[in-house]
């Protein structure tokens, strides 16, 4: 595995010095397709001692693992990437100044309560909050959807309520902690936020002179490009964690309240299991608190490695780098809340 | 990359979801349920790739001058990744590695509903452990039942079989462990599949991993069988 990943990058590198020599309209562009069929050939031709450097156990496990969180985000972030081209190209801007109240500070419960009408998990929120910005919605509002949706939606609600057979209440707190966070979010980034931290994903190429069919797949294209690329260094970084680091460092830190909280927290960020399961993995962590269990499930949907890499895709990574730790920190602090009283 | 790469990556892509999607292939990494949903995104996929390079002879046709020039990030070219290990590698399913590393899951059942009737009876591993290790094998009696798992040996080299449960994709895969005692076999590979025929014992363990409950069996009859079409227990997700 170890040519595949690093071999595309290092290829990008060689052509572009060597279209730099070339004219800079054809340079670097026309020579993809070529470097694609290199690579592609290369790796077929190179395809049994891949396959048996990847036979070791820690490796099998690695690669089953990365390709599982590739294969279940896809669908999702499809999903999204439709959802959000539709958005960005049948749905006037118009549309949201009218459904969204003129206020921001009103806008941001409004636009986090109607997270919970995206049906699925955070990788399709993410290109969705992406196309609302553009579309002109207050970046406060947009995100607070970003965070609320894959968290309180009825399906993942739905698979906490039979993750947790036993205690009902956790339903509740997750979708009350949630929103909190998501609103809390939203109002803190319409009291700090600056829009140039924001990269307004508008790179996305003027949609006038194309036709709308046009206009639709070039979004779709860009979005899956885009947000896959990124996809795929979270599913990555989560596979690693998972074949390497041992479960055994977990349960020292369960008979401390506040230390439990903390890995917990930590543990969703680098699991980043997707939204609609966490709630099961949640239920068998059954030597922690409820309280510690909640904030896996409020922390996992709202920030983690998969979903950072995709914000800093499409926000920019000025954006990720400031946006992430608020979050973490204020859904850390709201589950611990939320669980003080419901838990 | 230029948007003749993004297409052919985009059709790669959507092609590796169809091939994952109409085989069992995917069975090894996600729940039976997301089949429609993985169809329906390589079909997106691969319209997708198919507009993209429709549009781009079109412009071309029409002359360099419409729609700006502009480069998709190199993190894109990763996107070939998923479609290698998919098409060239297609991992197993988690096996012995995984089970090993991750304490038992096993969950207290709700209820336990009276088993039919059958000689030895069919019977989900995790069902059975949830039956011996919390209700103390009152509902198993004597009965023989049989169960399907693959080995598993821990460090001191008792053997346990497993089923992975699996309520998304592999990445949220956990093991459910029985000890095997009794007849075992004298040579036990780790991540052979095993059918058992066995009764209730009442011996048990905890898990080193995570101190969970790991109820045993005791084996009258092993025979190793192919692995079975879904590798996972989903009975979590019903």
């Amino acid at each position: 595995m170890a040519t595949t990943r690093t071999a595309p990058p290092v290829e990008v590198k060689e052509a572009q010095a060597a279209a730099k020599a070339a004219e800079p309209e054809s340079g670097p562009e026309s020579r993809s397709p070529l470097l694609l069929v290199v690579v592609l050939l290369l790796l077929v031709l190179l395809q049994s001692p891949i396959r048996r450097a990847l036979s070791a156990p820690v490796m099998q496990n690695w690669t089953t693992v990365f390709v599982a969180v590739v294969v279940q985000a896809l669908p999702f972030l499809v999903l999204g990437v439709l959802l959000s081209a539709a958005i960005a190209v049948f749905v006037p801007p118009s549309f949201f100044a009218r459904a969204l109240p003129n206020r921001p500070a009103l806008a941001v419960p409004v636009a986090g309560a109607a997270g919970a009408v995206l049906p699925g998990c955070e990788c399709a929120s993410v290109p969705v909050a992406g196309a609302l910005v553009r579309r002109g919605v207050a970046p406060a509002a947009a995100l607070a959807f970003l965070l609320s949706a894959p968290a309180i939606n009825p399906i993942v609600l739905t698979a906490t309520a039979v993750a947790f057979p036993r205690n009902p209440e956790m339903v509740l707190a997750r979708l009350v902690a949630s929103l909190l966070v998501a609103c809390a979010m939203g109002w803190l980034w319409l009291k700090l936020g600056r829009t140039d931290w924001l990269r307004p994903p508008s790179a996305h190429g003027a949609h006038d002179g194309q036709s709308k069919g046009a206009a639709f797949w070039g979004s779709v294209r860009h979005d899956v490009m885009h947000a896959g690329g990124f996809l795929v260094v979270g599913a990555m970084a989560a596979a690693t964690l998972k074949a390497v680091v041992p479960e055994q460092w977990l349960r020292a830190t369960a008979d401390s309240p506040l230390l439990s909280v903390l890995a917990l927290a930590i543990l969703a960020v680098l699991l980043s299991i997707c939204s609609e399961a966490d709630a099961f993995v949640a239920a068998s962590l059954s030597q922690f608190s409820l309280t510690a269990r909640l904030t896996f499930l409020v922390v996992g949907p709202m920030i983690d490695l998969k979903l950072f890499a995709m914000q800093a895709g499409t926000f920019g990574r000025g954006f990720a780098l400031r946006f992430a730790p608020a979050t973490f920190a204020l859904a850390v602090l709201a589950s611990v809340l939320t669980g003080a009283v419901l838990l | 990359m230029n948007r003749q790469a993004q297409a052919a990556v985009l059709f790669l892509l959507g092609a590796s979801l169809l091939h994952a999607g109409t085989t069992d292939l995917y069975l090894r990494y996600v729940k039976t349920g997301l089949r429609p949903l993985l169809l329906l995104a390589a079909a997106v996929l691969i319209t997708a790739a198919l507009a993209t390079a429709w549009y781009e002879r079109k412009r071309t046709k029409e002359g360099p001058k419409g729609g700006g020039h502009h480069h998709e990030p190199r993190v894109a070219w990763l996107l070939i990744l998923p479609v290698l290990a998919l098409i060239l590698v297609a991992p197993p399913a988690l096996g012995s590695y995984s089970a090993t590393r991750t304490g038992t899951a096993l969950q207290e059942p709700l209820a336990y509903p009276n088993l039919p009737s059958g000689d030895p009876l069919p019977l989900s591993l995790v069902d059975y452990a949830g039956r011996a290790a919390y209700d103390h094998g009152r509902t198993l009696g004597d009965r023989r039942v049989r169960l399907t798992g693959f080995v598993a040996l821990d460090r001191a080299g008792t053997p346990y079989l497993v089923r992975m449960a699996l309520s998304c994709c592999a990445a949220d895969a956990q093991p459910v462990k029985v000890g095997l005692t009794g007849h075992i076999p004298p040579i036990l590979q780790p991540d052979t599949w095993l059918e058992i025929t066995g009764t209730y014992t009442a011996r048990r363990t905890a898990d080193p991993v995570n101190n969970g409950p790991i109820p045993f069996i005791e084996v009258t009859e092993a025979k190793p069988v192919p692995a079975p079409q879904d590798p996972y227990d989903e009975s979590w997700n019903n």
